[in-house]
């Protein structure tokens, strides 16, 4: 086959453009976020949970009724115009509370996970770092600890320090930091032989400059992921502490504790159980596949 | 091996005195006494159910006696129910249960692994997307909401299992399945993984270049070697199942030692809650330790943690 030499046109080499980068560059964070928005079930994760949180911010102040009154001339009422999830055994309004609840369970959960996130990255850090006898004993230590079976432990401490909402964040991060303290172990102790943290020693950065500023921001994925992961798993055990009969005292609404009321009424009323336990599940989740999406999303070596 | 198993075992009773200890001292401080109650009982009473019960003698005295008697395997007398003992309520609750647990972690394990092997083998397609979608819901929902949820719906709705207690073979279907769909979806979505990664070994490449049927592939090949990672989650699902039970009978009205852990708590039966407590404790870090030791033994490439490779 003949192709005339003038089809072709000669284009010519500059030096410049050859090394220009034509991609704009991403940072680590937006290629995170590029590789989340692909992710379909993540997003939708995201878009309940953005809705969930406002409308636990919005939500009790939808309807004229307060989330603690009684209101016994309307108990017990089913869904309506009126009241759109119904009424309770006491007359409130179940709408009110549910997303008086909301309120209490996220910040249950993200309470738990902010305690858990800074015991364990201080503990973790230092051992991992210091290595050694130091270690050796923080380690064992958290072993101990780790062996005590969680809920348990949990529900010994509630029995013993009495119902309330500090002392179920004070159960639940007892032991519930020893994860997030191995999980940044393990990235301290492989970052700390990087090149570029034994530069920053010879430059003479002192350890806790380190930390701040290299070890701690390279282990920020692992450390992100288990601490949205840790939030349903604290929403869970709230409602499973309140199912107990454990949970916090009325009239505090958590979504615990209305499943736990609305439990003898299923028969007859279930809508007082049905919303309660519908918004645990949709939150735990959206908590869940956002977690999983940021997973893959952070390190996308670990994606299946 | 065996110096590994003697370590473990060394951290298991170190974890199990902090727990005994814990719950001793935890008791001496709830409030209320074991025998507070409405009317005020007369100090000549109280002194001698004090000292029937030990009570009276100093802190560490009673610390010894209870450490002792769990070493003999007695966890003491019931507060509340005078005739009853914990070993009692122990030997009583226990076996149903077991029963219930075990179906459970069958149900878990057969179903989970089932519908892993079936997401993996058929991976990126519609078969896929459903488990896995099934699996997240199973995470999703917890086990004492997907209790009432199928009592509501197939017991009470349809009347097709019997609402509650515990008498036939069909009493126990929905409690376990409650009990085990978390863990199913668990065991789901770990074969997915576990099978994937294998699929994509050269070995399974050189048994298809062999010719051998996939059918083959995936039973002799693929799956052994996939179910390793199911077999470390059964300390964590064993534990899962436990302290699940104790809402899942409450639920059901099943006499198991679960709901009466929960009667326990509920009616500050002090020495109870220790000793099912304590009961439970054993159980969980007995299990977790045969795990080990089992999964040192199917894959010896795996060396037990704190063996040889740390030191």
């Amino acid at each position: 086959m003949q192709i005339s030499k003038d089809k072709f046109q000669l284009v010519g080499t500059h030096l410049t453009d050859a090394e220009k980068i034509s991609k704009p560059s991403l940072s680590f964070w937006k290629d995170v976020f590029v590789r989340f928005k692909k992710n379909k079930l993540a997003i939708f994760g995201l878009v309940l949970l953005i809705i969930l949180i406002i409308m636990a911010i919005a939500g009790p102040h939808m309807t004229p009724y307060d989330y603690a009154t009684n209101d016994l001339s309307n108990k017990n009422k089913a869904p309506s115009s009126e009241h759109w999830f119904g009424t309770d055994d006491l007359g409130r309004d179940v709408f009110t509370r549910t997303w008086e609840g909301a309120r209490i369970s996220i910040f249950i959960g993200v309470a738990a996970a902010l305690i858990d996130l800074f015991i364990g990255v201080l503990w973790g850090g230092i051992s991992g770092y210091k290595g050694g006898r130091t270690d050796e004993f923080m380690m064992r230590l958290a072993d101990v600890l780790y062996g005590v079976p969680y809920l348990l432990l949990v529900i010994l401490l509630m029995v013993v320090l009495g119902q309330g909402l500090g002392t179920m964040i004070l159960a639940m991060t007892i032991t519930g930091w020893i994860n997030m303290a191995r999980i940044v172990r393990g990235q301290v102790l492989s970052l700390k032989s990087q090149e570029y943290v034994l530069a920053a020693k010879t430059l003479g950065a002192s350890t806790s400059r380190i930390m701040a500023k290299h070890l701690i921001p390279n282990s920020m994925a692992p450390i992100l992921v288990t601490m949205t992961l840790t939030i349903p798993n604290a929403i869970f055990t709230e409602a499973f502490l309140s199912y107990l009969g454990l949970g916090l005292t009325p009239p505090l609404a958590s979504w615990g504790t209305m499943a736990n009321d609305g439990l003898p009424a299923l028969r007859y009323y279930p809508w007082r159980l049905f919303f309660p336990a519908t918004f645990i599940c949709l939150t735990i989740f959206a908590f869940n596949v956002v977690g999983d999406g940021l997973r893959d999303a952070l390190d996308p070596r670990l994606r299946k | 091996m065996a110096k590994c198993i003697g370590k473990r075992l060394l951290y298991m009773l170190i974890s199990l005195w902090l727990i005994i200890t814990a719950t001793f001292f935890f008791m001496r401080i709830a409030p209320g006494n074991p025998f507070t109650s409405e009317k005020k009982l007369p100090p000549e009473i109280e002194a001698n159910l004090n000292a029937h019960f030990g009570l009276d003698k100093p802190w560490y005295a009673q610390y010894g006696d209870y450490l002792l008697r769990i070493l003999k395997w007695d966890f003491g007398p019931s507060f509340k129910y005078k005739a009853q003992t914990v070993n009692d309520l122990i030997s009583e609750g226990f076996p149903v249960s077991a029963a219930l647990g075990l179906e459970a972690i069958l149900l878990a394990v057969a179903f989970g692994i089932i519908l892993g092997i079936i997401a993996a083998l058929k991976h990126n397609k519609w078969q896929d997307y459903t488990a896995m979608i099934v699996a997240v819901l199973g995470i999703s929902v917890p086990s004492f909401i997907m209790a009432t949820f199928l009592q509501y719906f197939l017991a009470i709705k349809m009347g097709i299992f019997p609402v509650a207690r515990w008498e036939s073979f069909m009493h126990t279907v929905l409690p376990a399945i409650a009990l085990g769909s978390t863990p199913m979806a668990f065991i789901a979505r770990l074969t997915r993984s576990s099978m994937l990664e294998v699929l994509s070994n050269d070995y399974i490449k050189t048994a298809k270049a062999k010719g051998l049927s996939s059918g083959v592939i995936t039973v002799k090949h693929a799956i052994r070697n996939a179910l390793l990672p199911v077999v470390t989650y059964m300390g964590p699902l064993t534990a899962g199942i436990l302290t699940g039970s104790f809402v899942i009978e409450k639920i059901f009205g099943i006499p198991g030692l679960g709901s009466h852990f929960v009667t326990s708590i509920s009616n500050r039966d002090y020495t109870v809650i220790m000793g099912v407590t304590v009961f439970y404790s054993i159980l969980l870090l007995l299990s977790i330790l045969l795990v080990d030791i089992a999964y040192g033994i199917i894959d010896p490439r795996i060396k037990l943690a704190g063996g040889k490779k740390g030191e």
